[in-house]
């Protein structure tokens, strides 16, 4: 049925929104990408440095590596209690469910806390292994790279199950049904059945991963004791220890265009699996 | 009927993921009763010295109220604000309002690094108006909080939305109610409870804000969260781990509250 609201009401709602975050936030940002081509002076100086600046350059690689290694573990840690989570028992699925959500909703500072807690040198677990004289001395288990991958796989588990758990929940039980008729193992339907139906998941589930792992700051600049810097802590040393804004900015610029070209590939996955997928 | 059951393993490799989320945080409970003033294991004795210093210190107690402060406000302008937009759009039919809706998601889609410079450069810019909205001011903070979390109270507001039936607005105005009276006596009815959900997932997520209100304050508009990063990156102030057991405390209850209230459970196959 068609709606016949006058379209005046309904925009001058939105207004009040709109209008706010085009002060608030679209015309900062276009001042932020002034500033990535003025400062220190005009030129595309600070986007040469990007690429060109050793530093910079290595800084943007070492948070590739790092995001691809998140993004790879976070999504299978996901996929397998997404698994139980959708096909389990009632008892399964609660006990999954305070797993995933008590942490997603307690804030990155506890969390990353949380992780110094338990790993730093007398902290939970070398306290224990060493009370228990399996080793002699605290282990180094945090302020490294591995305690950083922890950290922000922890972070990112919740993000990846989402998706998951909407594709796992979209699979045709029927289709299942005839592969245990036609007399596959129960590996065998998961292996040729169940994984390749969810596949769209999976790939709309790494990108989001990929993409929110990019512009992580907290938990990498606890855990990671400022020894292995990411983008993001980057931006944010370039701001207030020696300030680069112009370097800041362009980062930011850049980090912009990199996350919109992943999510317009994202939703051209979205719309394959919503045409594709179903059928 | 399901007759893909998890198996064993996929049961031990899903607990073996669940525990890897909980570890952490229950790690912190054994660290807050330390009696050292480092972080570090208690040996032998208890004490509650940490969790006395919470209200001892004036400093916790400030950036508790501030950050109480913060929030509240922060919830009720977003809620208010990502309300009467997510009306406008289901009144307003798909053509203008993806366009939209897109545009108001943004701070939540963009890495929050880029937002917090953006909001930086907004505020420093209004500081050379007025001290009292600018940089390191609780004006300045709320209004970056409202946008970061806008975008979160238009998804949980238009969701409600998509669950209103359509005729009983027809049937108003069929009945010669005008745009407010729609508004006000049909269709927000309906989503009380979404908007109230809203409120409460803004003023958590204003409660936590970190990434942001790093880069906007300094010295006078002192958060919780601000606080607790100022006593975490180089030597670790066991105090932290009692703020960070009495936050788990608060938002499991909160959680489980939610769960009880809640009418259908969102995630629960029927």
């Amino acid at each position: 049925m068609r709606n016949r609201t006058a379209i005046w009401p309904a925009l001058a709602l939105t207004a009040p929104l709109v209008l706010f975050l085009a002060c608030a936030y679209a015309l900062p940002f276009l001042g932020v990408a002034l500033w990535s081509v003025t400062l220190p002076e005009l030129g595309t100086g600070q986007y040469q440095r990007l690429v060109g600046d050793p530093l910079v350059a290595s800084v943007f690689t070492r948070t590739f590596r790092i995001c691809l290694v998140v993004t790879v573990v976070a999504v299978a840690a996901a996929y397998a209690i997404t698994y139980v989570w959708v096909r389990g028992s009632r008892l399964q699925r609660r006990v999954i469910e305070i797993c995933i959500f008590v942490p997603f909703w307690i804030s990155l500072l506890t969390r990353a806390f949380g992780w110094l807690a338990l790993l730093s040198n007398r902290g939970l677990f070398n306290s224990w292994m060493q009370a228990l004289g399996l080793i002699d001395g605290p282990l180094a288990l945090v302020r490294n790279q591995p305690s950083v991958i922890a950290g922000m796989v922890h972070v990112l588990i919740p993000f990846a199950v989402l998706p998951l758990a909407s594709a796992m929940r979209a699979v045709d039980e029927r289709v299942l049904l005839a592969a245990r008729g036609m007399g596959a193992s129960r590996l065998r339907i998961f292996w040729s059945v169940f994984l390749p139906l969810t596949l769209p998941g999976v790939i709309g589930a790494t990108l989001i991963v990929f993409v929110f792992s990019l512009g992580f700051f907290v938990t990498p600049a606890i855990l990671g004791g400022g020894r292995s810097i990411m983008v993001a802590e980057l931006v944010y040393l370039r701001m207030f220890q020696s300030p680069d804004w112009g370097l800041g900015a362009a980062i930011s610029v850049a980090l912009v265009i990199l996350v919109a070209a992943l999510m317009a590939l994202l939703s051209r996955f979205a719309r394959l699996a919503l045409t594709g997928g179903g059928k | 009927m399901k007759i893909q059951r998890p198996g064993p393993l996929a049961v031990a490799l899903a607990l073996a993921v669940g525990a890897f989320l909980l570890l952490p945080l229950l790690a912190v409970v054994p660290i807050s009763f330390t009696p050292s003033r480092m972080l570090s294991m208690p040996q032998g004795s208890l004490s509650l010295t940490h969790y006395r210093q919470l209200i001892d210190n004036p400093d916790w107690l400030s950036a508790i109220l501030l950050s109480t402060k913060v929030g509240v406000l922060t919830s009720v302008i977003s809620t208010a604000l990502a309300t009467s937009f997510a009306l406008g759009i289901w009144m307003l039919q798909p053509r203008f309002s993806s366009l939209l809706v897109g545009f108001v998601l943004l701070p939540m889609i963009v890495p929050p690094v880029v937002s917090a410079m953006t909001l930086y450069f907004l505020l420093t810019g209004l500081s050379r108006f007025s001290q009292a909205i600018g940089f390191d001011s609780v004006i300045g903070v709320t209004m970056a909080h409202i946008v970061m979390t806008v975008p979160f109270a238009v998804v949980m507001v238009l969701v409600a939305l998509a669950q209103v039936d359509r005729r009983i607005d027809l049937a108003a105005r069929g009945l010669g109610a005008t745009v407010s009276q729609r508004i006000f006596h049909v269709i927000l009815p309906n989503i009380g409870f979404g908007v109230a959900t809203a409120a409460l997932l803004v003023f958590v997520l204003s409660w936590e804000e970190i990434g942001v209100t790093l880069f906007i304050t300094s010295v006078d508009a002192i958060t919780l969260p601000r606080l607790m990063w100022m006593g975490l990156r180089d030597n670790v102030d066991p105090a932290i781990a009692a703020i960070s057991v009495v936050l788990i405390v608060i938002t499991t209850l909160v959680l489980l509250m939610r769960m009880a209230f809640q009418r259908r459970p969102e995630f629960e196959e029927e």
